[in-house]
């Protein structure tokens, strides 16, 4: 099978060449004229996820006041940021929620600012409230600063997510007889409706399901600015799903860590965002080029939402008990057509992953590729992929 | 007196009873029906403007029949900036006002259809949702 190379695609980008399509497109080429076409004709894929992303946070430097602290404890906007590292280093995560916060005292609570928001703030340009107390040491005395900063203001504003684009998720149900408020959204009853999360055929681990290309160095778009995979996601297990006859449903379980400069980045794609009776969290927009190396590669990019699957699962009961197992597959085809049956019952099914939105990336991506912004990167080193056989750990207690 | 817009709500318990039917003729009141829509597990939402004599007294006889009964004082807007067309309102709006636009998948806002339920006030990930007074 012949081969293209990073370099040579590169090249083909950097003198105006490179035939660069969405993911959308890539399967439109595939269907019209086959896959030995495709493959000759096209040097880039581009795909695109936007959706609340929870393992995700900004590690912040807010440079030293005169007389210098020692940070014990800091605040952000009254939301609360990791200070265990270094005097004037934090780390804000996405789900932190201010201390005063009636959390779910009053269920179900509304979560309507926390870290995810910090960030959206932050990235925005907008003043952010910050507060910090010290112990008081010989070389960083004082003991309290309050004051209002920009991200302008800081030396360093880097986002590192340690989990990101999930590869596959869960189509979440409820078979109990109350509404749930969960983190996918809230679930009505009896079957009352079903709720996916990811873009499907845009979906960026989903059209690299071994891991070919996508690895360490991996350059990607992030937060509307330009990131890399860092390593691979908590929780990264990729494998390949089949039915009971063994027929592949297309992968699930690999996760990104990524990382990138958050002034570069844009509240477009990075928004705070609240569920009701869960948490605060973070949108994130991820959008990863796929180099068409082999025809293997372009066959995986040209996965449709007819051939990618998610499992479904109860989250009344089944879920939050860790009971193995699930209600069957739907493809995100029969998802995306509004209706799925369960049971024997049809379920409306909705997104909370917006599929416009990923579109909006895998197009921008590809415009970045196309006027010669965004070159490729060779990774170096791949991700675990499903031959590795990675699975996950239950902790005993 | 200029009619006043109210919104009722009534659960699956009663949603087949004669209530409005009863409320026009006992209490002699004029009524105009903005919006109705039961969803299918049979909970009623209905916009109504409604003007007569008994007014206070036809309110009373709804509140006793378990019907929930409200000012209409409000409405619901999207914040087109806000909104990310994620979806995650579409199966919660219980009037389909808040919907998915298929194969493009935007989702569409058709306040005409919007009984101010506010559901989708505290749904909507990013409070895209607001409620206009
Ligand atoms: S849940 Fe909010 S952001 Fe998502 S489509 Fe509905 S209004 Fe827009
Ligand atoms: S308030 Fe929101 S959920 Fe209720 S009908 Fe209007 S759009 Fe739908």
């Amino acid at each position: 099978m012949s081969e293209k190379t990073y370099q040579e695609i590169n090249a083909r980008i950097r003198s105006g060449k490179a035939v660069v399509v969405t993911a959308e497109e890539f399967i439109d080429i595939v269907r019209e004229k086959g896959l030995a076409h495709a493959y000759r004709e096209v040097d880039v894929v581009t795909t695109g996820t936007f959706a609340p992303m929870c393992s995700s946070g900004a590690f912040l430097n807010f440079g030293h006041p005169a007389p210098r602290i020692k940070m014990h404890r800091v605040w952000l906007n009254n939301v609360p940021a990791y200070t265990g590292i270094a005097a004037v280093d934090a780390y804000i995560g996405a789900t932190e929620l201010p201390e005063d916060d009636p959390l779910n005292s009053n269920h179900p609570g509304e979560f309507r600012y926390g870290g995810g928001h910090v960030i959206e703030d932050l990235v925005a340009g907008r003043p952010v409230r910050l507060k910090a107390v010290g112990y008081g040491t010989d070389c960083y005395p004082r003991r309290e600063i309050e004051t209002t900063i920009t991200i302008h203001d800081l030396n360093e504003a880097i986002l590192f997510n340690p989990r990101n684009a999930y590869q596959n998720y869960n189509c979440a149900v409820n078979l109990s007889n109350r509404t749930i408020y969960t983190y996918m959204g809230i679930l009505k009853p009896n079957l009352g409706n079903a709720h996916y999360s990811t873009s499907g055929q845009l979906s960026p681990l989903l059209k690299d399901p071994h891991f070919k290309t996508i690895g360490i160095g991996t350059r990607i778009f992030l937060g509307g600015g330009i990131g890399y995979v860092a390593w691979h996601g908590t929780q990264h297990f990729p494998a390949i799903q089949t039915d009971a006859s063994g027929k592949e449903l297309g992968p699930a379980g690999g996760t990104l860590a990524v990382i990138g400069d958050l002034k570069q980045m844009s509240p477009r794609w990075l928004m705070g965002t609240s569920y009701l009776g869960y948490g605060a969290t973070l949108s994130v927009g991820i959008g990863v080029p796929i180099p068409i190396l082999n025809e293997e590669i372009a066959r995986y990019a040209a996965a449709t939402d007819a051939d990618l699957y998610a499992p479904i699962v109860d989250y009344g009961e089944a879920y939050p008990n860790r009971k193995p197992g699930n209600l069957g597959y739907v493809s995100y085809a029969q998802l995306k057509s509004g209706r799925i049956v369960v049971q024997g019952k049809e379920v409306p099914t909705a997104p909370l992953s917006s599929y416009p939105r990923a579109r909006e990336i895998a197009g921008i991506l590809k415009e970045w590729i196309q006027k010669g912004e965004f070159f490729l990167s060779e990774p170096v080193q791949l991700l675990p992929s499903p031959a590795d056989g990675l699975t996950g750990k239950v902790l005993k207690g | 007196m200029s009619p006043r817009k109210i919104v009722l709500r009534f659960g699956p318990e009663i949603s087949d009873k004669p209530i409005i039917y009863r409320l026009v003729k006992d209490y002699d009141l004029v009524m105009n029906i903005v919006k109705a829509n039961v969803n299918p597990q049979k909970e009623g939402i209905m916009v109504l403007e409604l003007t007569g004599d008994n007014y206070e007294q036809g309110l009373k006889y709804l509140r006793e029949q378990g019907v929930t009964v409200q000012a209409l004082t409000h409405e619901v807007v999207r914040n087109e900036q806000r909104c990310t067309h994620c979806g995650a309102c579409t199966a919660i709006c219980p009037t389909g006002a808040l919907y998915l636009d298929r194969p493009g998948m935007e989702v569409h806002f058709d306040g005409d259809s919007c009984v101010i339920c506010q559901l989708c006030v505290k749904a909507c990930p990013v409070r895209a949702m607001e409620v206009k007074l």
